[in-house]
């Protein structure tokens, strides 16, 4: 079976810096991949050149059977690919309920539309009760309730997550983590980003440890959460 | 003399000129962070796109009857520069240092009233608006001229509209989102070229509506007459709160107003004879604008820049 998400040698430069140098990894329908390593390992920049808010120096990325390259931002959400950028970027002077419908903006079915509202809503009941309120007003674990709810509203084939876990305080990651969980037993597709590695890994089918501009290590969750470099790495263990 | 009725409605008719040419300026800035000076030039071209319709209109067709299609003529012919400025010059610079664009847009407003004094037959010269004939009316202890309630009609008209498009409609809430975090519009599916043509276009289009009115109150239009009106609408998107589009109506208001009280009352204070008259009402428009930007540099409407967490 062919993979979901397909990426093959891609390389992404800043003006002469490159700060993604020949990466390549599948993800496969239904997996939760992840990607780890430290600030600057270039992460970030993968995830914003697969929305293509980044045009690639080289390379090829292959999403549900289609290329993506030289696609226009937003005609990649169309095809199925979402993204919730790293550090939330909600649009701060609208309301809960506003940024949600924003998340759905190429779709047409208004009941349907409304329908997912809620399902956020319920999955998240802050967000709810407070549908009214200009999301710049929300606290940073709410906020990244509502950037991975405003994701989900086009009904992603793939979802991209940018250090979902950034600035949170334990109770709030731990809770950003279940739902992840609980997305990934609905059969959503994740690529997740992650600083705590930790947290990542436990969750993970496949991850991959980028330093640097490349991947360095690929394997299973399981294995790189017990794998020793990573641990003394990234786990904060000698 | 009784004359403050007279000077307030003054102020108003010229405050919604202001305001109509600010919106161009804080919708566009709003959403690409780029002061289009050249946006004077804009509305000038819209007065002479009007008075070319009228031109071409058989001689002696009513006014009333000609003004909507003035109007149209007006409006596409802004809205065809204000386009071909973002399409051409503007959009080829985006990414660029700031500098860049600035300097296009001084290029192109002189290049635009080149053009004009160039090409326009007559244009050289002003060229004679026509103007509703007829006596005037008296409303609330103020003369308006007929001419003058087209803006006072136009203005408020436009401003409902412009508020029903950014607060209800697809287009206008993609608009907002473009203009709080512009990649992240895109990752909504917003076609982000599309919203920023918009914005100009929209823009352009309250300039034709303007250089409109400017026309009819002051029977004529030239190709220069851009120049002090874009300032004083540019002040007004500022002392409004740039990036604000009611901001930019109630700055043009303010300014309109304040400019036409100072005009007359300023010499009645002991010791500022001097500074009165005409000849110091562009002096009073700018002293208002350096205030604001020393004790409220955010504007009368505007926010303070720290929403993102």
């Amino acid at each position: 079976m062919t993979a979901l998400l397909e990426v093959e040698d891609l390389r992404v430069a800043y003006g002469k810096i490159e700060a993604v140098k020949g990466i390549s990894f599948t993800v496969e329908a239904g997996q939760v991949v992840t990607l780890i390593g430290t600030n600057g390992a270039g992460k970030t920049t993968t995830l914003r050149t697969l929305s293509g808010l980044l045009k690639p120096l080289a390379g090829k990325i292959t999403f549900d059977g289609q290329p993506l390259n030289g696609v226009p931002a937003h005609k990649i959400v169309e095809r199925g690919l979402a993204h919730s950028p790293e550090g939330r970027r909600l649009f701060p002077r609208l309301t809960i309920a506003e940024n949600l419908q924003l998340g759905a903006f190429l779709r047409k079915d208004t009941a349907g539309i409304e329908e997912d509202i809620q399902r956020i809503y319920d999955l998240f009941p802050i967000l709810g009760e407070r549908r009214k309120q200009a999301s710049g007003t929300l606290s940073g674990g709410e906020q990244q309730m509502l950037a991975m709810g405003r994701a989900l509203m086009s009904r992603p084939k793939l979802l991209m997550l940018d250090e979902p876990s950034m600035g949170l305080s334990p109770i709030m990651m731990q809770k950003i983590m279940e739902t992840i969980e609980e997305l990934r037993t609905q059969g959503m597709t994740i690529l997740l980003v992650e600083q705590n590695a930790q947290a990542a890994l436990s969750l993970a089918d496949q991850g991959h440890v980028m330093e640097i501009g490349k991947v360095v290590l690929s394997d299973s969750g399981e294995t790189l959460l017990h794998d020793e470099s990573v641990r003394k790495a990234y786990l904060g263990e000698d | 003399m009784n004359e403050l009725p007279q000077q307030l409605a003054n102020g108003l008719i010229l405050g919604a000129m202001y305001g109509l040419i600010a919106i161009g300026y804080t919708m566009v800035y709003g959403i690409v962070q780029l002061i289009n000076f050249a946006h004077g030039e804009i509305f000038m071209v819209g007065g002479f796109g009007a008075l070319s319709v009228y031109l071409a209109l058989p001689t002696g067709t009513s006014l009333i009857l000609a003004l909507p299609i003035m109007l149209i003529g007006g409006i596409a012919v802004s809205v065809l520069v204000g386009v071909a400025a973002e399409r051409f010059a503007y959009r080829p610079l985006r990414g660029a240092p700031r500098l860049a664009p600035l300097i296009t847009a001084i290029g192109l407003s002189i290049a635009l009233q080149q053009a004009i004094w160039k090409w326009y037959p007559g244009g050289n010269k002003a060229r004679v608006f026509p103007q509703f004939k007829g006596h005037s009316f008296d409303i609330l202890g103020a003369t308006v001229q007929r001419g003058d309630l087209f803006v006072l009609i136009a203005a408020p008209a436009c401003m409902i509209a412009l508020g029903f498009f950014v607060s209800k409609t697809r287009s206008g809430r993609a608009m907002q989102a473009t203009a709080q975090d512009r990649d992240t519009a895109k990752l909504m599916g917003i076609n982000t070229d599309r919203i920023i043509v918009l914005a100009f276009a929209i823009g352009a289009a309250f300039a034709g509506v303007a250089a409109v009115a400017y026309g009819l109150r002051t029977g004529e239009v030239q190709f220069r007459m851009g120049f002090i009106m874009g300032l004083k609408a540019f002040t007004a998107a500022v002392l409004g709160g740039i990036g604000n589009i009611y901001g930019a109506m109630l700055g043009g208001v303010v300014l309109g107003v304040a400019e036409s009280l100072a005009t007359a009352y300023i010499e009645e204070i002991p010791g500022m004879q001097q500074f009165g008259g005409g000849a110091w009402k562009d002096v009073w428009a700018f002293v208002l604008l350096i205030l604001v930007l020393l004790l409220r540099p955010q504007g009368l409407l505007g926010e303070r820049v720290a929403d993102r967490a």
